[in-house]
């Protein structure tokens, strides 16, 4: 009855659900920052090590939809080992992509599994809050990001 | 009401439907499934009809014109005030100022009791109210340096009347009060609520926003000093709900905004107000929302509040009854008085999901922390998925529901 759900659910965001990556509060985080949606109630706190303009660990804690919740753990591992400039290139593309632009899927590795959301606007921010609160980390922010 | 009327006529709940021109659709392939009425309801071909005769036939502006359309749409308006003061039973139709909704209904009756309070002064809400009936709350102590206390809730979702009470002292100057909680479904005890406060001399504004399609409500009984109630939840258009209040409080409350129809006499040196109920309702009105609400109010009394509170709450005990049957279900607010709302979480399942995976099923409910966060933090939960039920909806919806449950529970693994 739900098979036409499997476009945004795929089998993978189940996964990143029930067994987040990098779930994990930092203690010697270099930077940490909340993010939250004060839409839906989804809130995470992001935490980042950086050495000499590199990502060398990320980790998140908070609460948020299966969505949510697999594409912050999909985020920490992909930019763990990137530099900055990097990781914030991954965030345009991806939200190109959420947001239904045009992308090369083959830049976004394992982050194309999350490309259904475009179709459900009502989702594409569950998507995309654990990348602005990425962005506004990298940025230097300090205060809460919301994605309103 | 005429009950001897009521009851020889069955609730007909297949000839109520065909009232409501948007429930006959299909939701990405399935009929749809409307259980999103503490949202806001549907509107019934009457009401929306009333819209339409008035843009085509009456449009004018109101209180001002002596041409005809204008007095067409000044007497519509006017009768729809006449229509609100009965179903509240208000003693005069004075009584009643035409608002956008609970919202500014309860921020009209704030900014004037600015003027009232002191600092350390106390304004007493309770711990399940809906936004609307906090901030303004908030706001008002900050502009006036009084203090905003709480009274606690039960881990069913009612309120701990001895708590309640013993909030209560002579700093406390006005208390705002949730007829019927938005997220928990809890309805309060009010007339034991307003009879304690009025032994105290203590004002109080009770918010019918979630009530008011579902309980009668007597003003004069009750002996509330304001009863606020927005019309979309009852069946009318959105942008459009009243503010009762007794009459000696309004004339005595400054006005809330300046402009015009609030006027008797303008000039430079000195304005004159209207009396009430105008002095309140600045600017041109939402005349056609107004109108709407006057034929919602007509709508329900055709078919009489007490019939549509029976069959929603039987299918709001169906509905309770079917979900303790779901093992990761957690019913969220289990108050001994509850109205139509099935609030609820599932282990494991975020409410944001459930509600996207029902949509799919052409189920609509509300996902989220309707508004009423200090309710979500009480609970210990982000948010919850709340079925609300109106007078269309019926037992096989619920069953539609449930299943719709089942389905996403199997899917999520």
């Amino acid at each position: 009855m739900l098979d036409d759900l499997r476009d945004l659910y795929q089998e993978v965001i189940f996964d990143h659900n029930r067994n987040p990556r990098n779930f994990r509060k930092m203690e010697d985080a270099d930077r940490q920052i909340d993010g939250f949606n004060p839409l839906c109630g989804d809130r995470l706190t992001l935490f980042i090590k950086l050495d000499d303009g590199k990502i060398v660990d990320a980790s998140f804690q908070g609460q948020g939809c299966a969505i949510s919740t697999a594409s912050a753990s999909l985020m920490t591992d992909i930019i763990k080992g990137q530099s900055e400039q990097e990781a914030q290139q991954l965030f345009a593309l991806f939200h190109k992509m959420a947001t239904g632009e045009q992308v090369d899927m083959d830049d976004l590795g394992k982050l194309a599994v999350l490309a259904g959301v475009c179709e459900y606007p009502a989702r594409v921010k569950c998507a995309t809050l654990p990348w602005h609160t990425l962005d506004a980390l990298l940025k230097g922010v300090e205060e809460p990001v919301t994605t309103e | 009401m005429n009950k001897a009327v009521e009851n020889i006529r069955p609730y007909d709940v297949d000839s109520i439907r065909q009232d409501f021109p948007v429930l006959h659709q299909q939701v990405h392939g399935k009929p749809l499934v409307y259980l999103d009425n503490a949202a806001t309801s549907q509107k019934p071909k009457a009401v929306i009809d009333s819209l339409v005769h008035y843009y085509q036939n009456d449009n004018a502006n109101i209180h001002r014109g002596v041409h005809t359309l204008s007095e067409r749409a000044t007497l519509s308006y006017e009768n729809s005030r006449k229509k609100v003061q009965c179903f509240l039973n208000a003693a005069s139709e004075k009584e009643i100022v035409f608002t956008r909704g609970a919202t500014e209904a309860i921020n009209l009756i704030a900014n004037a009791y600015a003027q009232t309070l002191k600092a350390n002064d106390e304004v007493l809400i309770t711990a399940m109210e809906h936004h609307s009936n906090i901030v303004p709350w908030q706001m008002l102590c900050e502009k006036t340096g009084a203090i905003l206390k709480v009274a606690p809730i039960n881990d069913q979702g009612e309120l701990i009347l001895d708590q309640f009470e013993a909030l209560i002292s002579k700093k406390t100057k006005f208390a705002a009060i949730s007829h019927m909680s938005n997220a928990l479904g809890t309805i309060n005890p009010i007339k034991q609520l307003i009879d304690l406060l009025h032994q105290h001399d203590i004002p109080v504004l009770i918010d019918g926003a979630q009530a008011i399609p579902h309980i009668a409500v007597d003003v004069q009984a009750l002996g509330c000093d304001f009863y606020v109630f927005s019309g979309h939840k009852l069946y009318a258009p959105t942008g459009i709900g009243a503010l009762y209040g007794k009459l000696e409080l309004l004339e005595k409350m400054a006005p809330y905004q300046g402009g015009g129809d609030m006027i008797s006499v303008v000039t430079f040196d000195k304005t004159v107000y209207s009396k009430v109920p105008y002095k309140f309702e600045a600017g041109t009105p939402n005349i056609a929302g107004t109108i709407g609400l006057g034929a919602a109010l007509d709508y329900v009394n055709s078919i009489g509040l007490d019939a549509i509170a029976a069959h929603e709450d039987s299918l709001l005990a169906y509905a309770t009854e079917q979900a303790k049957r779901i093992d990761k279900l957690r019913i969220i607010g289990t108050a001994k008085q509850k109205g139509a709302i099935l609030s609820f979480v599932l282990d494991g399942i975020h409410p944001h999901d459930i509600g996207t995976m029902m949509d799919h099923q052409g189920i609509a409910v509300r996902a989220g922390h309707h508004c009423a966060m200090p309710v979500m933090d009480f609970f210990a939960v982000p948010a919850t998925a709340r079925a609300s039920f109106a007078m269309y909806n019926t037992h096989q919806e619920v069953d539609v529901l449930m299943a719709g449950i089942e389905n996403l529970i199997e899917m999520f693994g």
